[in-house]
């Protein structure tokens, strides 16, 4: 649950469809998310979570229906406006830059907020060094705060998978977003690693404020940290609530059942 | 022993940025640069001087800029001869129709004239990827190369298309002998390397790295990727173009097309791979090597002749030299993928427990 | 306009496409069955074509030679997967492409070494010279020795495409080329379809080498044509038998006749950078070429 007070809707995706080729992806999915929340998605494997969070931050641009942040409103966003607009992300397969420290790696997440052109990099005077330091310090922050500091200038791909997923959030967390959107970040953890993932996650909703919205397969996760719970089977919504009252919802018993129903 | 950084701490970030954040290494680079710019010239005789040591350094400013291209960016070329040829030329056209420029500004006009091709041939970069952009940038190759011939213009219409340099000259102070052009190309290619090493360390280095590593992460984070790879072209460009400046004023004293051949771009790529990829140092380490290794191949079959008294032939020694090069790239690329600077920094981590073994 | 010229050059460009196309086979064999681009197909070809004619000149029978080259090419083969390889078997594309270049040189030196470096002629009993009933109907000049090329590509291109298709081993190496650990998976034994696969490209090899051979005669400029191939797959793509044919008869013609029609246009010169040029602007539209597989980039 968050310790913020929950906001105005800040988010909302109205009647969107998605298909790829002949196979529908999304159909006419609404739904909305509030200031500082902690949403959840979920729904069997195949639903279209993965879809839908993509269609939330412009890397698939649905068909049909209207995107609305911050109250602009879009039929088209693309990755780098939601990027520059303040969503930020994780990816389901790791999506950082295995060649690169875990500093490095964060410090991309940094990468709007700097402005100083190649040339003055290159000679390294003093706006350019300042603020790669001042950077350097914000980023210094979140790795303490993920308890990454020993690692720090390890290069990213030798790290276990659970660091690798924090350093993810780290990244994405450099952004100073609004909205952070979660793509199964427990995916593969143990239950010590879920734990200290949820924690952080947590954290970062009660102590930035940031809106999360989050794919998870984890129930207990799910009904734990999550204020609202969407439900998604077949690229449809089934379901929209609070835990406890999805938890019920005979619908979502049975799709996860796998009881048939028409399409 | 002595290689130990016991007791060498960092309190700020400041410190912890630094290029040598190791007070052995400061000292020994130091060192190194004043080796470099007081002895050498001091000592050294002409041959090496013209022959090796100032080949050495051109070299290893182009292979700077193809790793900053290739290793640091990961958009692979086979065109970086032609970006030294346009340097090369340029550099000769500005000297000889806008005298008054001076040297050192008609090598930058000339590296920024290879910058615009670059970003030209870098285009394509946009929609092709991998094998497709190397065959891509052989295109380059072989069109710069031909518009060099055809157009008169860029030989001052000379019959024979081959030009020599002029001669070099900052305020009136001639460059005319080989240890003050060692010294001009020296300063040069510290000065880039300098620059080099900064720009990697930054957000410039970051994206490139970033689309080197996943593009497609690095556009939904925010990386703009057009810019990143256009940016990655000229400036790779820029570097080469400086070094087919250098080569043709302070190595070859002629400007030739049949010296940036397909031939040299692949001999740079070697260094890039050789030296290690994605490594400042290691363009400079793979230079050397490929620069230096004919010379030893030589100086052994010359020993072995003597000592056999068996004639070897100069076509056998160019295919050895061939065949012995081309088992080193596989045999790098098997062995230690990450080239000579790879070697270089786990000697450097035997050498902190020296004397002791662990 | 000379309408018999033109179609002499059209021809001409085609069929020399044609022989573009034999290179480029060698080169979608091995891609298409181990994802290696292998840049090291124009040393082969020129090994092939060394090899054959120095044995011939110290008088072996041409069938005979014919056969010990196949062998010496199918065991380069089985020695370049050996020892380049499978010691790189799951390093990235470009660190394999990149070692192939390294192959390229060693190639390079070893066939000149092992064979000596002056340039040798080539015959086949086919001569290079008009077709007469073409050349006598139409005024049109066509050598029968590039008919001959052509007949000669298409059916190698004939055979390896029932190959790949119908064939148990066929499949297996599509297999392998898509997927290496599901290959495994399914029990195919990947260390022989790669010997398998390097063995017919080195087959490839030799039939470019000879059909090359004769063209331009044997020496250290062969090696070169593997570089005319590359356009060639650009449009063709780099996994496609019939995109290798139809890229090198595109590639052929228009280089053909850009050079008779536009080159005295601009001072000459252009073969060196026209095909280059087309297969840039084609990718520009399809950048995995005719019929090469869309790459998608899965997040």
């Amino acid at each position: 649950m968050s310790g913020r007070p929950v906001g105005e809707v800040t988010l909302s995706v109205e009647a969107v469809s998605l298909a790829f080729g002949g196979v529908k992806a999304l159909s006419e999915v609404s739904f909305d998310v509030r200031e500082h929340e902690v949403r959840a998605i979920i729904g069997p494997n195949g639903a279209g979570k993965s879809s839908m969070l993509n269609v939330l931050n412009g890397v698939y641009h649905p068909q049909q229906g209207k995107i609305r942040f911050q109250g602009r409103e879009f039929e088209d966003m693309d990755s780098h406006e939601a990027a520059a607009m303040g969503i930020a992300r994780t990816f389901q397969n790791i999506a950082l830059f295995k060649g690169m420290t875990v500093l490095d790696n964060i410090m991309t997440g940094r990468n709007l907020k700097m402005h100083c052109n190649f040339l003055q990099q290159a000679l390294w005077i003093g706006p350019a060094r300042r603020e790669e330091l001042e950077h350097r310090r914000a980023v210094e922050e979140i790795i303490d705060f993920l308890e990454i500091q020993h690692v720090r200038k390890t290069p990213v791909g030798r790290l276990p998978y659970g660091l690798q997923k924090r350093v993810e959030l780290g990244r994405a967390l450099a952004a100073e977003p609004k909205v952070l959107l979660l793509d199964e970040p427990m995916a593969g953890m143990n239950l010590e690693e879920k734990q200290d993932m949820c924690r952080f996650v947590l954290d970062v909703n009660d102590h930035f404020g940031t809106t999360i919205v989050l794919i998870e397969h984890d129930m207990g996760v799910v009904m734990d940290i999550s204020d609202r719970v969407v439900v998604l089977d077949y690229g449809r919504k089934i379901a929209d609530g609070s835990p406890s009252e999805v938890r019920g919802n005979q619908k979502v018993i049975d799709a996860y059942l796998g009881v048939a129903h028409s399409a | 022993m002595l290689y130990r950084e016991a007791g060498q701490f960092k309190s700020t970030y400041a410190e912890d940025q630094q290029i040598f954040p190791i007070r052995q290494d400061r000292v020994a680079v130091s060192l190194l640069l004043a080796f470099a710019f007081v002895v050498v010239p001091a000592i050294g005789d002409q041959y090496w001087l013209g022959a090796i040591i100032t080949p050495f350094l051109i070299f290893a400013l182009a292979a700077l800029g193809l790793n900053i291209l290739t290793g640091y960016a990961g958009q692979l070329s086979l065109g970086t001869a032609a970006f030294m040829a346009v340097g090369a030329f340029m550099t000769y056209n500005f000297v000889l129709r806008m005298p008054w420029l001076g040297i050192l500004p008609s090598i930058i006009l000339a590296g920024l004239c290879a910058a615009a091709v670059g970003i030209v041939f870098g285009l394509p970069s946009l929609r092709i990827k991998g094998f497709y952009l190397a065959v891509a940038t052989l295109a380059c190759q072989f069109f710069v190369l031909w518009v060099l011939q055809r157009f008169g213009w860029f030989t001052n219409y000379s019959s024979s298309g081959v030009v020599t340099a002029q001669q070099i000259a900052i305020l009136d102070f001639p460059f005319n002998t080989p240890e003050r052009k060692y010294l001009l190309t020296l300063g040069i290619v510290v000065v880039m390397a300098l620059a080099a090493k900064n720009l990697m360390r930054s957000e410039t280095g970051r994206a490139f790295m970033a689309v080197r590593d996943m593009d497609v992460a690095a556009s939904v984070i925010g990386i703009p990727m057009m810019k990143t790879k256009l940016l990655a072209f000229a400036i790779s460009s820029f570097y080469c173009g400086v070094a087919g400046a250098l080569h043709a004023f302070c190595f070859l004293g002629t400007v030739e097309p049949e010296a940036y051949s397909l031939d040299l771009s692949f001999r740079i790529l070697f260094m890039v791979i050789i030296g290690g990829v994605g490594s400042i140092l290691g363009s400079f380490l793979g230079a050397a090597f490929i620069t230096l290794f004919p010379i030893f191949l030589n100086l052994v079959s010359t020993g072995l002749s003597q000592a056999t008294g068996v004639e070897v032939s100069h076509a056998l020694i160019s295919n050895l030299e061939s065949i012995i090069f081309g088992g080193l790239i596989v045999f790098f690329l098997i062995v230690e993928p990450q080239g000579l600077a790879r070697l270089w920094q786990i000697a450097k981590e035997k050498l902190r427990l020296w004397p002791f073994p662990h | 306009m000379d309408i018999a010229f033109f179609v002499e050059v059209l021809a001409g460009g085609l069929l020399a496409g044609v022989m573009y196309s034999l290179v480029a086979l060698g080169f979608v064999l091995i891609y298409k069955a181990s994802g290696v681009f292998n840049f090291a197909q124009g040393a082969m070809v020129f090994f092939a074509a060394l090899t054959f004619v120095s044995l011939g000149e110290r008088g072996w029978n041409f069938w005979l030679a014919l056969a010990v080259t196949l062998v010496v090419m199918v065991l380069l083969g089985l020695a370049i997967e050996r020892v380049v390889l499978r010691p790189l078997v799951n390093q990235p594309p470009i660190t394999l492409f990149m070692a192939t270049i390294g192959l390229t040189f060693v190639l390079e030196g070893l066939s000149q070494l092992v064979w000596g470096s002056q340039p040798h002629g080539l015959e086949l009993g086919i001569p290079d010279v008009p077709m007469e009933w073409l050349s006598q109907k139409w005024n049109i000049n066509i050598s029968q020795f590039d008919i001959f090329a052509a007949f000669v590509a298409g059916l190698l291109v004939a055979v390896l495409a029932v190959f790949f298709q119908k064939t148990r081993i066929g499949r297996a190496l599509r297999a392998v080329a898509d997927d290496h650990q599901a290959a495994l998976a399914v029990g195919i034994p990947l260390q022989h379809i790669w010997a398998i696969v390097w063995g017919v490209a080195g087959f490839v090899a030799l039939v470019a080498g000879l059909i090359w051979g004769v063209r331009n005669g044997v020496q250290f400029a062969l090696t070169f044509v593997a570089l005319k191939a590359l356009p060639v797959l650009l449009i063709g793509g780099f996994e496609s038998i019939p995109g290798a044919i139809l890229g090198g008869l595109i590639i052929g013609a228009t280089e053909k006749l850009a050079e008779v029609y536009v080159g005295p246009m601009v001072g000459g010169g252009i073969e060196s950078w026209f095909a280059y040029v087309v297969a840039l602007i084609f990718l520009l539209f399809r950048p995995e070429g005719l019929f090469g597989e869309k790459h998608i980039d899965r997040v």
